[in-house]
């Protein structure tokens, strides 16, 4: 890895956020499109959190660490403090990793 | 600027550091990685401060560790950034109304900022969420990185205290609230199963981009119904 590569990667995803935050500064977007635009940011945190939660390296990441995932769903579910949301998911995975849970 | 901060809420700020807590514990995996796949040191913290997008830092950091080129590292850290922009569609409102908080905030635009943000609606309290948590998860990513980078192989493997399942964990609490809308929620399953089937056959980040297809079941706008 070198300089050139570092900044090209760094000024594309720079340009990438900036895009969207621009364009949609540029043009009047009717409400239909509005709430396209806001449902798939939702789509995309899901499904971002599906893949980190279940896959590793396009395989299933064991059940280690969705155990701890539904923990901490179940905690946010019951509307437990955030903080605690984060631990309880954590602890839970680290406790099975130390079982021997892969 | 100073008044935006000063405004923040008590909860929103202890949540905003703990979850910036978590993304320090990633940035030192990333550091140790980093020096251990041979990166120079100026390079890994470059990239913490430049690039700031961790999932795409750790692609760079496997690739050079394979020995795969320059032009491939880069090639798939911006397909896994591409999310980026439509994120910033939907977030435009809420990071700035001109163009100086623009330029400046679309560099915090990062995932976990995003749904912190979102979680707090889409007023003043979401603006200084997305604000707050974004100086935080880069000034916790930077700094991990450099502790990543000093202690070396002195770092543990981050999955030994789970880590890894407090990120999906964290989101999931964020994204929940706005899951209460039905549309939403049909949206957002769709996505998951999308994103997950497509996961064993297409390259990192595409999976999640393909996620976009959950719009397809948006179906009628629930909200609006009720609001007439």
């Amino acid at each position: 890895m070198n300089w050139p590569a570092v900044l090209t990667l760094a000024a594309g995803t720079y340009l990438l956020r900036l895009a969207g935050l621009v364009l949609r500064g540029r043009v009047a977007v009717p409400a239909r499109v509005e709430r396209y635009l806001d449902l798939g940011a939702s789509a995309l945190l899901v499904a971002l959190l599906a893949t980190a939660a279940l896959t590793e390296a396009g395989g299933f990441a064991g059940w280690a660490r969705p155990a701890g995932v539904a923990v901490g769903a179940l905690a946010a579910w019951r509307r437990l403090p955030f903080v605690l949301v984060v631990v309880l998911a954590a602890a839970t995975t680290g406790v099975l990793r130390y079982l021997g849970v892969p | 600027m100073r008044s935006l901060f000063r405004t923040i809420d008590r909860s929103d700020l202890r949540d905003a550091v703990a979850l910036a807590a978590a993304v320090g514990v990633v940035g030192a995996s990333y550091g140790a990685l980093a020096a251990a796949a041979g990166v120079p040191p100026a390079i890994a913290v470059g990239m913490s401060v430049l690039v700031l997008a961790g999932s795409s830092q750790f692609l760079v950091v496997a690739v050079v560790a394979a020995g795969g080129s320059p032009v491939a590292a880069v090639l798939g850290g911006l397909l896994l950034n591409a999310r980026h922009l439509p994120f910033g569609l939907a977030m435009s409102a809420v990071v700035a109304d001109r163009w100086p908080g623009r330029l400046l905030g679309a560099h915090i635009l990062i995932d976990e900022v995003v749904a912190f943000s979102r979680a707090r609606g889409t007023g003043r309290r979401a603006r200084v969420a997305y604000w707050t948590s974004g100086v935080l998860l880069a000034t916790f990513w930077l700094v991990g990185t450099i502790v990543g980078l000093l202690a070396g192989a002195a770092v543990p493997d981050p999955s030994v205290f789970g880590v890894d399942a407090a990120f999906p964990a964290a989101l999931l609490a964020l994204v929940l609230p706005g899951l209460r809308r039905a549309d939403a929620r049909r949206v957002g399953l769709t996505a998951a199963a999308v994103a997950l089937a497509a996961t064993p056959f297409l390259p990192p980040g595409l999976p999640v981009l393909a996620g976009l297809l959950g719009l397809l079941a948006a179906g009628r706008d629930d909200t609006a119904e009720v609001a007439r």
